[in-house]
């Protein structure tokens, strides 16, 4: 934490930074009057990537193994949407059935070792040792210490997951696997064998962290006004209305849980979806057309999906959102720290989907790869990243280079969402009071419930805002200079 | 020390040869390998990469390219040739743009197998970062400037095998770069077939086939199963059994 006084108001301004226990780099300031009051929170995001401009000029086919490099935690999830844009470019529709039930247990294994890796490592201390446990504790070194057992569950589920991954890419991160119109190589049977030897364990450990969160709700009244608001939800959801991770139509819903659409073809998401920038961050603020800058923000990710989907295919991850959706008088849940317990579900979900695939005959097969048809000009791939929604979307040449890159990465959608809980969070619990470690891990709480991957979704190159410091030796600042996102400069 | 008719001594390992070989050609008829990346059995050796360069009685010669003399003394497996391959090895990565995580190539990589051979771990001299034009004019094959290392095979395979001379190096010292001898410069208005040698044998990811990529699974790639040591001794001995080459 920094702390320091703005000249110009008097008023202080301190900085999380970084926001620790979420993959990339960004930070929270709060700007507070004398009285400690809150006048301004925001999360920033303060890394840049850039990758739709450096895929610019790239053979497409290049591209899904070009952009898994965004990310370290989710580059399936970024395979996997280039690749379904790719196989459009190549002029493919259908995919051979055990190439599709390929990706989707590689994409099943992505998503349950993601969300494994967030509760347990990331937010899981928070939970179990209280939002002002011991800082030096409040990590998985201190879980490992005093909650062995749910520590160690969390490791092995997403060793799980990792090995899904790599029996599929030849690597747990950044293996290869898609090729346009299908896969590389098939599924060796002894390592689905080996695979399935460990699901009567993943699946009971997915069931009790699903527990474990219900009755962090129930013990913890708190946290049903944590950073709660009526938000839109956008998710995927498959054509009969049922959670789907992989492919689907889109489904957008009012807080009320009234539906803004329903099934409307992702290719045509330029018809529904903005993106706006703003000076002080390097992540772009997506929102829904037809409700405009002010309201059309929305919330994506497990949250999302579950209050999305009418129901989830898998018998156990079913009844757990059932308990999940009971908490809510109302159509939808808005908790924000329900974001942890949805999930949860998803990660169950994901576990018995994957003992379904690998007891499928069909995964093992070798016929992989369909037959192309004649090259496109323009593709798009969407799938339900672990954060949320993810937009893949390559316009390419006559020779096959690609010519412009769009991608709407999930946390970018949950941009406005982080900051609306800031804000919350910020005037619940820390207006007027002083200001200690404690009261600022609740603003960290409220972003970690987002599981926001900052280097995953910085790409908004030659708009991007630029502050530059000139200080001297003892740190004053001698000259600042800003370039606005409109290109402007002030200094 | 004894000197033997028709004999060199590479590292003190008396090695027999024949009258025109090379000091190249005799260390890998004897299974003695010697880090090159320019060279490829059956081609005229050009001295482009100097990878090869090995101390031979006193002076600093490219093995390649040096005629193998009775009872002389050459120096390869040595500290210093080691760390000046090294040295080579990173200065054509950083002339170049090979960013191994993304490319095809990646596994069949000479380039990036050598880094491996000689234990490079990064690159330590800066970036050149340079803008080289990509030609994917070709239906079927596409040119990535960026990752040539002018080596000069797609040129002597192209001349010599082929018979088409598709490609040529024009320009000298940092100005040198790939061409192909079109009118428009373009390899779509070339005669390059993807049956050609020129169109296969590229080291590294400059020249490549369109729309395939990462068709070979990780773990099956070349350099995922064999050092690039192991693999030049292999593809001498099938050049000597003549199924090399094409």
């Amino acid at each position: 934490m920094t702390s320091g006084k703005s000249n110009e108001s008097g008023m202080r301004r301190i900085a999380i930074d970084p926001v620790t226990r979420v993959e990339g780099h960004g930070k929270i300031t709060l700007l507070l009057d004398q009285d400690n009051h809150i006048q301004e929170a925001r999360l920033h995001i303060t890394e840049f990537r850039g990758f739709e401009k450096f895929i610019q000029g790239r053979p497409y086919w290049d591209v899904p193994f070009f952009v898994q490099r965004l990310c370290g935690i989710c580059p399936v999830s970024h395979q996997l949407a280039a690749a379904k844009a790719v196989d459009q470019l190549a002029g493919v529709d259908q995919l051979t059935s055990t190439a599709e039930k390929l990706r989707r247990l590689l994409h099943f294994g992505q998503v349950l070792q993601s969300h494994a890796l967030h509760f347990f490592h990331l937010s899981s201390p928070d939970f179990l040792f209280g939002f002002g446990g011991d800082p030096l504790r409040r990590n998985i070194m201190g879980v490992l210490e005093k909650y062995p057992e749910i520590a160690m569950q969390g490791i092995k589920l997403r060793k799980f997951g990792q090995q899904i991954i790599e029996a599929i890419t030849g690597k747990r991160v950044h293996g290869t696997g898609t090729i346009p119109g299908g896969m590389n190589k098939p599924l060796a049977p002894d390592r689905r064998d080996a695979l399935l030897t460990e699901m009567t364990a993943i699946l009971q450990w997915s069931e009790q962290a699903v527990e474990l969160n219900a009755q962090i709700h129930a013990t913890h009244a708190e946290h049903a006004d944590f950073a709660t608001m009526p938000t839109n939800y956008l998710s995927l959801v498959d054509k009969n209305g049922e959670l789907e991770l992989y492919h689907g139509g889109l489904r957008a819903r009012y807080p009320d849980g009234g539906l803004i659409f329903d099934q409307f073809d992702y290719c045509d998401y330029q018809q529904i979806l903005r993106e706006e920038v703003r000076a002080w961050s390097y992540l772009k603020f997506p929102y829904l057309l037809q409700l405009g800058e002010a309201q059309g923000w929305y919330r994506v990710g497990p949250l999302a999906r579950i209050n999305n989907c009418d129901s989830i295919t898998t018998p156990r991850a079913e009844a757990a959102r059932k308990q999940f959706k009971a908490i809510s008088a109302d159509n939808l849940v808005h908790d924000t720290l329900g974001y942890h317990w949805a999930r949860m579900i998803e990660m169950l979900h994901c576990a018995e989907s994957i003992q379904i695939l690998l007891n499928d005959p069909g995964i093992t097969g070798a016929d992989l790869v369909a037959e192309k048809g004649g090259r496109r000009h323009e593709g798009i791939g969407v799938i339900e990243a672990p954060r949320g929604t993810l937009f893949h979307h390559y316009q390419v040449d006559d020779e096959g280079i690609v010519t412009r890159a769009n991608l709407i990465v999930s946390t970018t959608s949950n941009n406005q969402a982080m900051n609306e809980s800031l804000r919350i969070v910020a005037n619940r619990y820390l207006d007027g009071q002083e200001i200690t470690e404690t009261l600022l891990n609740h603003l960290e709480v409220a972003v970690r419930a987002y599981d926001p991957c900052l280097s995953c979704a910085t790409h908004a190159l030659g708009k991007m805002p630029l502050q530059v410091d000139l200080v001297d030796t003892e740190g004053a600042l001698i000259h600042r200079l800003v370039k606005n996102s409109d290109g402007r400069l002030n200094g | 020390m004894t000197q033997l008719k028709d004999t060199i001594f590479i590292d003190g390992k008396a090695i027999g040869f024949t009258e025109g070989q090379t000091i190249m050609d005799a260390a890998l008829s004897a299974q003695v390998y010697i880090p090159h990346l320019c060279h490829y059995p059956g081609l005229t050796p050009s001295g482009n990469c100097r990878l090869c360069v090995v101390e031979a009685d006193g002076r600093m010669v490219a093995a390649c390219t040096t005629a193998a003399r009775e009872g002389q003394q050459v120096s390869n497996n040595t500290a210093e040739l080691s760390a000046a391959r090294k040295a080579i090895t990173q200065m054509l990565f950083v002339e170049g743009n090979h960013i191994c995580p993304s490319c095809e190539k990646s596994g069949n990589c000479k380039l990036q197998a050598m880094g491996y051979y000689l234990g490079m771990l990064e690159e330590h001299y800066p970036q050149f970062n340079p803008h080289r034009a990509l030609d994917a004019s070709h239906p079927d094959i596409f040119l990535d400037r960026g990752r040539c290392i002018l080596c000069g095979l797609c040129v002597r395979s192209s001349h010599d095998v082929d018979k088409k001379n598709v490609f040529a190096i024009a320009g000298r010292g940092a100005d040198a770069r790939l061409i192909v001898n079109t009118v428009s410069g373009k390899l779509g208005d070339s005669n390059l077939d993807v049956g050609d040698l020129a169109a296969n044998i590229c080291p590294v990811g400059a020249i490549m086939f369109k729309e395939h990529g990462y068709v070979t699974p990780i773990g099956e790639r070349i350099y995922d199963r064999q050092k690039i040591s192991d693999v030049a001794l292999n593809e001498h001995v099938l050049e000597q059994k003549g199924d090399k080459a094409r």
